[in-house]
């Protein structure tokens, strides 16, 4: 059923984007825009770049809930800025959220009382700042052979930030959490369209909760978040997929028990043992799987881009790393098709969750197609994967990128 | 349920969540408005493009059980068959 709640929400998102007039709506072969050749068929004729409210245009995959991502040009530096980074919602209903009377609510049978945090009320807290890289689960399922269903996200679905906020672990002592405790489970204002869909609901392990590091975010950047990345506030959960970043917040529970909602027990879920993990959310453990957590050590080659042409040389090849929070150790560039590899040079280092930029001056033997590889390794000596590691629903795509260009 | 299958679509065609949200035009063929009349109230139809045209017969019919199942929605046994077969005829391999 629809409520009148929902429908009272929506039309206000509906009335108050529709009044912004930030429309910019570029066919895909008009705007340039080269995607991946791996990408669903579909995708691809039917893709556009568009701008929400507030936004440059981003590549949309959806309208509605909105999916954009973001262009690989603005992975250049180490910092996404705002107006480009990527949106993820599941579910449509998106309300303005008014900042003078939002609230979070912390509480739960795992916390000893009750707290309310509006946002002056955050920003009193002791502030906390630092870089993390806000990357989806899903990022490059589009590429997945054979594919699996879902948003078909290319390169994009990622960005990194400077966010601002007090620790997570602040609010919860301000209810109290009880020894009991053993997840955080978190809800925003977003929702279904009706009641019948499963709510987005997330839940964290305590441990992971109360690491210095976990955030309430109202700054990102140096700047209120945009509305489509959560404001007034988001959960900041380094080195963790997006999934867990909760938009909006605005309600905290400590829980004895593990949530069991769809988002916790069925979505969100790898395969027990196929991947190199050290973070582990084991209260939610099944016989088979376990929620996606700390995410894959990676890189990404911003310059040049594929099927490029290119004058002059040296080339440079340039482009970020990333992981779950251990830090790139090293990127290494192979040319001759990864027979042999030779150490690209990392750019200024923003801390261990950040994107960690990299540079290497190519010199190609001719004129002609000139293939380069890009391959990152952390500080605990994990390295990305030569094969895909195929999972049923898109997860940790993390297989070496491999670029053509031509060497005019 | 047939007021309430009206008054989705009635929500998608008048409270776009995104910014000016363009209709997405599918094929036209045989099951299009059923399409567009139950799927339309909670995403827009872009969906079925990226996801296409790699979903075999059965991951099709899988898709509609997951929306109806695990997501809700509120859609007749006669339409989703008509859902599936439209889906499947032209967004499938």
């Amino acid at each position: 059923m629809l409520t009148r709640r929902h429908l009272v929400g929506a039309a206000g998102a509906g009335l108050a984007l529709a009044g912004s007039g930030m429309s910019l709506r570029t066919a895909a072969a008009a705007g340039g825009l080269e995607l991946p050749a791996a990408l669903p068929q579909g995708l691809r004729d039917h893709v556009v770049l568009d701008a929400l409210p507030g936004k440059k245009p981003l590549i949309k995959l959806s309208y509605r809930p909105p999916n954009y991502e973001t262009p690989i040009e603005y992975f250049r530096t180490a910092i996404t800025p705002n107006d480009a980074f990527f949106v993820r919602y599941h579910l449509s209903n998106i309300p303005e959220v008014d900042a003078k009377t939002w609230k979070i609510e912390v509480g739960g049978d795992g916390a000893n009382g009750r707290a309310e945090f509006t946002l002056d009320d955050l920003k009193r807290l002791p502030a906390v700042e630092l870089v993390a890289v806000n990357q989806c689960s899903g990022n490059r399922r589009g590429l997945f052979q054979p594919h699996v269903p879902g948003v078909e996200w290319g390169y994009g679905a990622m960005g990194c930030a400077r966010w601002k906020g007090p620790r997570l672990k602040d609010l919860l002592d301000k209810a109290g959490l009880k020894k009991e405790a053993i997840e955080i489970v978190l809800e925003g204002a977003d929702g279904p369209v009706t009641d019948k869909t499963p709510d987005f609901i997330k839940s964290i392990p305590v441990w992971k909760a109360i690491e210095d590091t976990t955030l309430v975010a109202y700054e990102m950047n140096g700047a209120p978040l945009p509305h489509l990345n959560g404001f007034p506030a988001r959960v900041i959960v380094p080195g963790w997929t997006g999934t867990y970043w909760m938009k909006h917040i605005n309600s905290i529970s400590a829980v004895t028990k593990p949530d069991s909602n769809f988002w916790m027990k069925s979505a969100y879920r790898i395969p027990l043992g196929k991947f190199p993990l050290v973070a582990r959310f084991t209260s939610q453990d099944s016989a088979v799987n376990t929620p996606i957590s700390e995410m894959v050590v990676n890189s990404l080659i911003t310059d040049p881009v594929d099927g490029a042409t290119v004058r002059g040389t040296p080339v440079k090849i340039g482009g970020i790393a990333w992981d779950g929070g251990y830090g790139i150790r090293t990127v290494e560039i192979s040319s001759d098709g990864g027979a042999t590899w030779v150490e690209a040079k990392l750019g200024e280092d923003l801390g261990r969750f950040a994107f960690r930029t990299f540079s290497y001056q190519l010199s190609p033997k001719g004129a002609g197609k000139q293939t380069v590889m890009a391959r990152a390794t952390n500080k605990i000596g994990q390295t990305q994967t030569a094969e895909l590691i195929h999972n049923p629903a898109g997860y940790h795509h993390n297989v070496i990128q491999s670029i053509t260009f031509n060497v005019a | 349920m047939r007021a309430l299958m009206v008054a989705l679509a009635a929500v998608a065609l008048t409270l776009p969540a995104a910014a000016d949200e363009k209709p997405v035009e599918l094929k036209k063929a045989p099951g299009l408005d059923t399409v567009e009349a139950n799927c339309s109230g909670c995403h827009s139809l872009d969906y079925i493009l990226m996801n296409s045209p790699y979903p075999n017969a059965a991951l099709w019919n899988a898709e509609v059980t997951k929306m109806i199942k695990t997501f809700g929605a509120p859609i007749s046994e006669a339409d989703a068959k008509v859902i599936e077969d439209y889906l499947k005829k032209n967004y499938g391999s």
